[in-house]
């Protein structure tokens, strides 16, 4: 098997709030690459880690904007320039007609976009993703850090998860 | 303060959640689910044979003909797209007013609308009567011209619609799956299920990072799917109301038609939960009485609202002075060849869930389930009223002609039940039918405040 990534160690909690506090703690230590990992987003995680807002929105915006004009080019390039019809003698670009698949076509590119950009974010779907705990989908919670981080000491780490309650401490070859 | 019901009953904690959903997909079938499911799909396999012999013989064997050019497959496409509307109105409208008890019951509503808009969708590719040629309803370049579609039918803003709309729910079911398809791997205990339900969950893992931009993304599609699913429905009713025909051409179809559709869907939703709350006894822990009570309010809220809807369409026509509106409605609609189908859609969508009013009647599970069962019967036979009653008697009476209806006509709407049903059916078993992931963050709503936040 090919390596995923870096080796490091890991820390787990059983309860909610103390793996928040242990997050914030880990990141006032001087951490920066750590991650923490939870069977659901948890509240004050993101504010904990210091993780900025998703970028993701922009993404939707833009190509929202690009489903809009596309739609906009194709209802008036095909109605009023490619091959005009006249239907009831309706001006060939019937804007107020058109609105509908503009509306349409404006909301699937920008769903669209925003679900490829969360996979590109999230770095999904990937073939076997490194694993520190199966129980971590159901209900136990870790902070991980990676080997390559910033002042980066096996027993010091040990510590500082211990001290802030961890009930479990992993060292792991990759992740 | 107002004291808030737990959102799950029993004290369970993290652990216990997991297992109570994920027992289902773990456990062999009982004999319940088997029973239902061949019943179901006995009724699927008939539908097909039945749509088969269509697809072969042609639109003539239903009672479409002039002047009713649309009959049974459409009324039955804007049932089921309608019962649809309820599952994105449960995930993204009330996420989006953070009702935190839409988290238990928007997993199965979102699968509802997924498989209604699956099997509405069939409807209007076989009503072309030619579905071989389906594909001439999308814009590509072709060597006719090119002759491009007509942007400015409302048949074709339906194609852009309801294709989006089976998209981008059938996208944003799938993500809400992500996380927990991710569980159900981790707890795999042999191969097979550990490879597919891992192949499934995409490689999730769970790290705050990937939960921060899940959550905005999330939140990104319950924002865009709320217009849609009003603009699905506007559209459903602008096939209708664009075109002249008295009884059709009215500007309250849109939010007439939206309305309708929240109601019959939920009335679907609360049918469907009160079978899986037998089904999976469990469940009652996670889909409680008060999470249909508030299904119920919604229906009876709903209804009056269509109710009011049937009472405008009266008043207008005879506002109008349009004598061919006053005369389909108070003549041909309420007193003539389908006044027992008008009656019987008053009777089932605007008196039964009055019954909702009181307390008793919204927490009884017999109750509900009947009254939901009136209210989906009332619905088909509201787009039947609609439909026919329109076409069969318009301006001149030389063209009249009632709608005759066929064996064929009813083997497509008992069977499409059939459709629907199985693919339910085997979604209680093989996907988690609560949100695993979105269940946990809300269990403390309720509970006694343990000091910590």
């Amino acid at each position: 098997m090919a390596k995923h990534g870096l080796g490091g160690i890991a820390g787990i909690w059983l309860d909610e709030h103390a793996v928040v506090k242990a997050a914030a703690k880990t990141r006032e230590s001087g951490f920066v690459k750590f991650d923490a990992i939870s069977p659901y987003p948890v509240h004050g995680m993101e504010e904990a880690c210091g993780i900025r807002r998703s970028w993701i929105p922009y993404v939707t915006f833009v190509a929202g904007a690009a489903g809009l004009l596309s739609a906009l080019w194709l209802t008036w390039w095909t109605s009023a320039v490619n091959w005009p019809i006249n239907v009831g003698g309706k001006p060939f670009f019937s804007l107020p007609a058109f609105i509908p698949i503009i509306f349409e076509l404006t909301i699937l590119f920008a769903a669209l976009c925003s679900v490829g950009a969360l996979f590109y974010a999230a770095k999904i779907p990937r073939v076997d993703p490194p694993n520190i705990d199966p129980d971590l989908t159901s209900h136990k919670f870790a902070i991980f850090i990676p080997q390559n981080d910033i002042g980066y000491d096996e027993a010091k780490i040990e510590r500082l998860f211990k001290d802030m309650g961890a009930t479990e401490v992993k060292k792991l070859a990759e992740y | 303060m107002i004291h808030r019901n737990k959102l799950v009953l029993g004290d369970k904690d993290l652990k216990d959640i997991t297992e109570d959903i994920c027992a289902p997909i773990e456990a062999y079938p009982s004999k319940g689910w088997l029973g239902l499911l061949t019943g179901a799909l006995s009724i699927f396999i008939f539908y097909v044979i039945i749509l088969g012999i269509v697809i072969d013989k042609g639109m003539g064997l239903l009672g479409v003909n002039h002047p009713n050019a649309w009959g049974t497959m459409i009324v039955t496409f804007v049932f089921w797209i309608g019962i649809g509307h309820a599952g994105t109105l449960i995930s993204a409208i009330l996420f989006l007013f953070r009702q935190k008890w839409r988290t238990s019951v928007a997993r199965t509503a979102e699968a509802m609308t997924v498989f209604a808009v699956m099997t509405a969708g069939l409807f209007p590719l076989l009503h072309t009567g030619r579905p071989w040629l389906d594909y001439w309803l999308f814009p590509y370049p072709n060597q006719r011209g090119p002759l491009w579609v007509n942007f400015r039918s409302p048949l074709l803003w339906d194609v852009f619609a309801v294709s989006t709309y089976a998209t981008v729910s059938m996208v944003f079911w799938y993500i809400g799956l992500v996380p927990d398809f991710a569980t159900i791997k981790d707890r795999a205990k042999n191969k097979i299920r550990r490879a597919v339900y891992g192949a499934l969950s995409l490689g999730w893992r769970g790290t705050a990072k990937n939960w921060s931009h899940y959550e905005m993304l999330y939140l990104l599609l319950a924002g865009l799917s709320t217009p849609l699913v009003l603009s699905v429905h506007t559209i459903v009713s602008f096939d209708f109301a664009v075109a002249g025909l008295p009884g059709w051409h009215t500007t309250i179809f849109p939010p007439y038609f939206v309305a309708g559709a929240v109601f019959s869907g939920f009335a679907m939703v609360v049918t469907l939960m009160s079978l899986v709350r037998i089904g999976i006894p469990e469940f009652k822990n996670y889909i409680t009485l008060d999470h249909m009570e508030v299904m119920n309010k919604i229906i009876m809220t709903t209804g009056l609202m269509v109710g009011y809807a049937y009472g405008s369409e009266f008043f207008i026509a005879w506002y109008s002075g349009n004598p061919y509106e006053k005369y389909v409605f108070f003549v041909s609609r309420a007193f003539g060849p389908y006044a027992w189908a008008y009656w019987t859609m008053i009777t089932c969508n605007v008196l039964i869930p009055q019954v909702f009013w009181f307390k008793k009647a919204r927490r009884s599970i017999p109750i509900m389930f009947v009254v939901s069962i009136f209210v989906n019967i009332g619905m088909w036979f509201e787009r039947f009223v609609i439909t026919i009653t329109s076409l069969s008697r318009d301006f001149l009476p030389a063209n009249w002609g009632n709608y005759p209806w066929t064996f064929y006509d009813g083997a497509i709407l008992f069977g499409s039940f059939g459709m629907f049903l199985t693919f339910f059916l085997l979604y209680l078993r093989f996907f988690p039918a609560i949100s695993i992931a979105e269940i946990k963050p809300v269990l403390p709503v309720g509970r006694e405040s343990k000091g910590v936040h």
